[in-house]
């Protein structure tokens, strides 16, 4: 620590200097914490709990239905503890930008195969009661300002049978981990295929299979897909997180994109650094002289430049990682539910501080490998 | 007592023997120094004269541990320390060396009092005992009211004191000054060689001097001439003033 004091009156040398090199450090790591928790959110699945889940849908596509004729057969299947189907209900409330993923789920499964959206047992209880029920994430209830009792109109443009469907908020459910998604809607399957037309009636989207052990996902997966081979209806059964994987890739190649960004950040902000730090060292090269002639070795004088480089570097990495946790629930709102939670969670905040740190000991170490290896004769006619 | 002839065993503080240094430049090869012996007792105050490129600051280099001599020795309190490596020659420096250089070389984003530190914080000192050997250090160069003003805020003839604060703070065994006074006016200059000699006097200091000025030389106890890569003992006129090289 009594080296602190040089290393910040070095720091401090050039204000306007360190600001921006601060600032560079500060966008940087916004982004990279942005892009992260975008990645994120296209990829996220149940966490552990999707780890023994599997997803079956259409062979062709996920937008072909599946007979609901199926769920039975599934569940004779060995290795399969539970199976509970959903449609997907593409409505929007009150106004069309006010999107949230609204599903038609079957009661009777749902928390046997999703234990980790937790609802309370008296709301549940109604919700089963009440034909018209729904239960709502407690993110989209908090966002509407909805509250149990609730009438919720629902308007869909895919099942066109005129006018808003209604429902009765009897829940809201909360998921067990940060990052579980707490923007969906959930209805009955009973109230669903009441009021379809007869052509869609007893078909659903996609099944979610609970397994005994995630060992048995590949037997299963097979098991089930070799079940309705050369029927009108092919399945293609999946484990939930290479499900989730096929989705994204339906967007195009977001990790590529992302994992392209990301890199152009990086190598950007290491050569913006690197060279504001080569500059610096290369005005002190006569103080550095000064000191090794006092007697600081040269791993001192590395030490030296290393540390300047890295302390910008954490302080720019966490005024943009702070930055980013009051602008990224901002950003979230603003795309009124368009993605679900976006999360910055203490992982990505953990690789971001790593990540900012080893582009500060990137960009350090060149130039502190020269200040190291300066004679000082030499160093010292530079004065 | 100084002596450049002996090249035999001595009991002197400092003993340069058979000291040659080449340099390279393109193809031609410069030697500056050429088979030079020179023995320094403690509390000498030696004043190294010479033209330009007569190997002055060479041979104070080498003497500091700052380059290395392509033939023979130095030793220094017993200390051979031509064949040292560099991280113990750096080492050596630290506990042996105080610098003065012309241009004081103070670092200018720290205050006196913190580049006066600067050595100590090489040492198992305490922030306790440094703080009193940083301000025995500019006491003694009377900059003690000075301690937090940063070398800008400095004249030529203060940031030269602080200079010299720093390089007697650790108790060095010896001070090489390079052209100590070159970038002062006369009354500056007459200030610092006096403390100078006042560090000799009164403080037994051994300091070994290069100037081109006489008057400055003059303060030294001997002088010497370096010419042709070999050390010649000055003469001095009636007034004390160095009048050139004599055998």
């Amino acid at each position: 620590m009594k080296f602190w004091r040089l290393i910040k009156a070095n720091l401090f040398r050039k204000k306007v200097r360190l600001l921006l090199t601060l600032g560079s450090f500060m966008v940087a790591m916004f982004l990279f914490a942005f892009l992260a928790v975008v990645r994120g959110a296209f990829t996220r699945t149940g966490g552990i709990a999707s780890a023994g889940r599997l997803v079956t849908i259409n062979r062709v596509s996920i937008i072909q239905p599946i007979p609901l004729s199926y769920r039975d057969k599934i569940a004779r299947i060995k290795g399969v503890q539970a199976v509970t189907h959903y449609n997907w209900f593409g409505g929007t409330y009150q106004d069309e930008k006010n999107f949230f993923p609204q599903f038609v789920i079957d009661p009777e499964n749902q928390r046997k195969v999703i234990p980790e959206l937790v609802v309370p047992d008296v709301q549940w209880a109604n919700f089963l009661k009440d034909r018209q029920g729904a239960i709502a994430g407690a993110a989209t209830a908090k966002r509407f300002g909805w509250k149990i009792g609730d009438r919720i109109p629902i308007t869909t443009t895919i099942y066109g049978t005129g006018g808003a469907w209604e429902f009765n908020l009897d829940g809201i459910y909360h998921g067990q981990h940060a990052d579980d998604d707490e923007s969906q809607f959930w209805f009955q399957w009973d109230y669903f295929e009441e009021r379809v037309p007869d052509r869609i009636k007893g078909l659903i989207g996609w099944y979610a299979i609970k397994l005994d052990s995630p060992d048995e996902a590949l037997r299963v997966a097979t098991a089930v897909d070799n079940e309705f081979a050369n029927s009108p209806y092919e399945t293609k059964t999946d484990t939930e997180s290479q499900f989730a994987a096929n989705w994204v890739k339906q967007f195009g190649n977001i990790e590529f994109l992302i994992l392209s960004i990301g890199s152009v950040v990086f190598f950007t902000l290491l050569l913006v650094t690197g060279n504001t730090m080569a500059i610096s060292v290369r005005e002190r090269t006569g103080e550095l002289g000064i000191l090794k002639a006092i007697g600081f070795k040269n791993r001192s004088v590395l030490f030296f430049v290393l540390a300047e480089s890295l302390a910008i570097a954490l302080v720019g990495g966490i005024l943009g990682l702070g930055l980013a946790l009051i602008a990224i629930p901002v950003l979230g709102s603003a795309l009124n539910g368009l993605l679900p939670n976006l999360i910055l969670s203490k992982s990505v905040l953990a690789v971001a501080i790593g990540f900012a740190l080893a582009v500060g000991a990137a960009s350090g170490l060149l130039p502190g490998i020269g200040a190291m290896r300066l004679r000082v004769v030499n160093a010292l006619r530079r004065v | 007592m100084v002596s450049v002839n002996n090249n035999g065993q001595s009991s002197a503080l400092i003993q340069v023997r058979g000291l040659n240094k080449t340099y390279r430049r393109g193809g031609e090869e410069i030697q500056v120094l050429q088979g030079l012996n020179l023995d320094v007792d403690k509390g000498d105050f030696v004043g190294f004269m010479g033209p330009s490129g007569s190997g002055k600051t060479t041979l104070l280099n080498l003497m500091g541990g700052l380059d290395v001599p392509t033939a023979g020795t130095i030793s220094v309190a017993g200390d051979e320390i031509t064949h040292m490596s560099s991280g113990k020659l750096t080492e050596w420096r630290a506990r042996h060396v105080g610098f003065v250089f012309q241009m004081y070389n103070l670092i200018p984003v720290l205050t006196a009092y913190q580049n006066v530190e600067l050595p100590l914080l090489l040492t198992r000192l305490s922030g306790t005992e440094r703080r009193q050997h940083v301000e025995a250090a500019l006491s003694i160069v009377g900059l003690a009211g000075r301690s937090n003003h940063f070398p800008r805020q400095l004249s030529g003839g203060q940031e030269q004191r602080v200079a010299i604060a720093r390089a007697i703070v650790s108790d060095p065994t010896f001070l090489l000054c390079d052209e100590p006074t070159g970038d002062l006016d006369r009354k500056s200059a007459d200030e610092i060689m006096a403390l100078i000699s006042e560090l000799v006097a009164k403080h037994a200091k051994t300091v070994l001097m290069v100037t081109h000025d006489p008057l400055v030389a003059a303060r030294a106890q001997t002088v010497l001439h370096l010419e042709k890569g070999v050390l010649v003992e000055a003469a001095k006129s009636q007034h004390g003033v160095v009048v050139g090289g004599g055998a």
